[in-house]
């Protein structure tokens, strides 16, 4: 009979609606399994995993000295072109020259934070930041130099 | 040349879809001839996110390229390195160590896993039902934060390498992917309470975007999309590559071809997933994740190809080599790309209503058909 199946149809159509919407209802009256986290509110609280990959630093220790040789691998690694190594030569007390870094220029505007370079480097000079909120109004001050000013290169690291 | 808008001499509407549309999910340009509201011609258009990457991967070495695949497919990025590392290796003839193996093929069923996710949340949005994007996106995002605390990203990993992995596995890994499996079991419930048995859905994708075998094999459909229509072409138990051979699953077949077939393809093919790694995580091998390689990696003189399963199909990376140290040409076999040309056959007399439920079985994401 087409009554009775058309009767049938609504009544299906409306238990289905009934409980799609106790679900709703569920989680209605449980809060504690809502797991949306209110973002710029619990910056405090955020903590990141230490793998991730938000910029590339290179530590320097409590002397300001740092473990970079300016070997220029992390740059042939990086598929952008994003670090520049600047190399000069220190004249030692010896006499002796020898090569080291002025400069590590890093455009953080083109990195994809694909970390070849930090797999690359042979003296593990450089790594992964945890930081994300990357947003600057001035588009020059996403380059940045890496070590710092007057820094020098550990002792020890070849 | 066609017309892309006004009317045309048979006095049809023409009426266009996109670029800018929430139902596409990327910048897809669909130019549609109407005849009242039956559906007489579909006809995609691409090129609006075309970032030339086989052209890009050219210029990059054996190790750079890898990167650039992440952004075809964004939803299993995992899986598109997957194959160039796997197409890489063969060239090489690098052993894989067992580890390595086990690790990449977990991470790529929990890329399946999150992928499959994401399409059902947008699917279901797409044909209005809103709620089950954000259970949708409970699941996911779960995952997500495994890969976080591993790979170091949430989406674009660049986690494999000619080789191995770049990094071993973080030590809390095994205990949050158990979790996982946990909370997935407990809520899977919900899909079918939600979606899955709702009758207005029902009725939505019933009889809808028919495909019959005979079209999906000509059109070359892969994926879940050909398997609803009682195609079989898993790759992983077709061609198995790295443990996929050893591991205990079911190819997800349906018959009848139209959208509800696929989306159970899919509902159904995330708990193969889940099975799968429950068999692989207790038994995670000791030993190292990465084989020994040069510095510089140069590929033989001659052609490589290697196809892998993603979760949209298959996928085909093939690399010509002259012997140097960046590839002379590089060519990749989207599964999206074979997908959306099959939506013309299948929307052909169908309702402009419908249209939006047969694109979303499809799975299309477009920088991948788009390359």
């Amino acid at each position: 009979m087409f009554i009775t199946k058309y009767i049938q149809e609504v009544w299906g159509a409306v238990r289905s609606l009934a409980t799609g919407l106790r679900r709703t209802m569920y989680y209605f009256t449980h809060h504690k399994e809502i797991i949306t986290q209110q973002y710029p509110d619990n910056r405090e609280t955020l903590v990141l995993p230490e793998r991730f990959k938000g910029e590339v630093i290179m530590p320097h220790d409590d002397k300001n000295e740092h473990r970079c040789t300016g070997c220029t691998a992390c740059e042939l690694a990086c598929p952008n072109g994003t670090i520049k190594v600047i190399t000069k030569f220190d004249i030692k007390p010896e006499g002796k020259k020898k090569k080291a870094i002025d400069k590590l220029v890093y455009h953080l505007e083109l990195c994809t934070m694909c970390n070849l370079c930090v797999q690359a480097c042979p003296s593990d000079a450089i790594k992964m930041a945890q930081t994300f909120e990357h947003s600057v109004f001035d588009r020059g001050l996403l380059t940045k130099i890496l070590n710092n000013p007057g820094s020098k290169i550990m002792d020890g690291v070849e | 040349m066609f017309e892309e808008q006004g009317i045309t001499p048979e006095g049809d509407l023409i009426v266009n879809v996109g670029p800018q549309h929430p139902a596409t999910h990327g910048v897809l340009h669909l130019v549609i001839t109407l005849n009242g509201e039956t559906i007489k011609k579909v006809e995609p258009h691409l090129g609006y996110i075309h970032r030339s990457i086989e052209k890009m991967c050219e210029s990059l070495s054996y190790r750079q390229f890898i990167y650039v695949t992440s952004r075809m497919d964004y939803l299993s990025a995992h899986i598109n390195n997957h194959a160039c590392a796997l197409c890489v290796e063969k060239g090489l003839q690098v052993e894989v160590p067992p580890k390595a193996q086990v690790i990449r093929v977990l991470l790529d069923e929990l890329t399946r896993i999150a992928s499959h996710e994401l399409w059902w949340g947008a699917m279901a949005m797409d044909i209005g039902a809103f709620t089950p994007f954000f259970h949708a996106f409970r699941e996911r995002e779960t995952i997500n934060d495994i890969m976080e605390e591993t790979c170091g990203a949430r989406l674009t990993m660049n986690f494999m390498m000619p080789g191995g992995v770049m990094q071993d596995l973080h030590p809390n890994f095994q205990a949050r992917v158990k979790s996982f499996i946990q909370q997935y079991k407990h809520k899977i419930g919900e899909y079918a309470e939600l979606l899955t048995g709702n009758i207005i859905f029902k009725n939505r994708m019933k009889n809808v975007g028919v495909l019959s075998p005979e079209d999906a094999i000509s059109y070359g459909c892969t994926g879940p999309t050909a398997r609803g229509s009682g195609v079989s072409c898993d790759i992983r138990k077709l061609y198995p590559y790295e443990v996929y051979g050893q591991v205990d699953f079911d190819e997800i077949l349906e018959t009848g071809g139209d959208s509800l077939s696929r989306y159970m393809v899919r509902i159904r093919e995330m708990q193969q997933s889940i099975r799968i790694i429950e068999q692989l995580i207790d038994g995670i091998p000791e030993g190292d994740f990465q084989a020994k390689t040069k510095a510089v990696l140069k590929l033989p003189k001659g052609e490589f190809y290697q196809r892998v399963e993603t979760a949209r199909g298959e996928l085909g990376v093939y690399i010509v080599s002259e012997g140097g140290t960046t590839p002379y040409r590089i060519k990749f076999r989207s599964p999206g790309f074979s997908n959306l040309s099959v939506l013309d056959r299948i929307a052909r007399g169908g309702k402009l209503g419908d249209l939006v439920a047969m694109m979303g079985t499809l799975d299309l994401v477009i920088p991948d058909i788009d390359r």
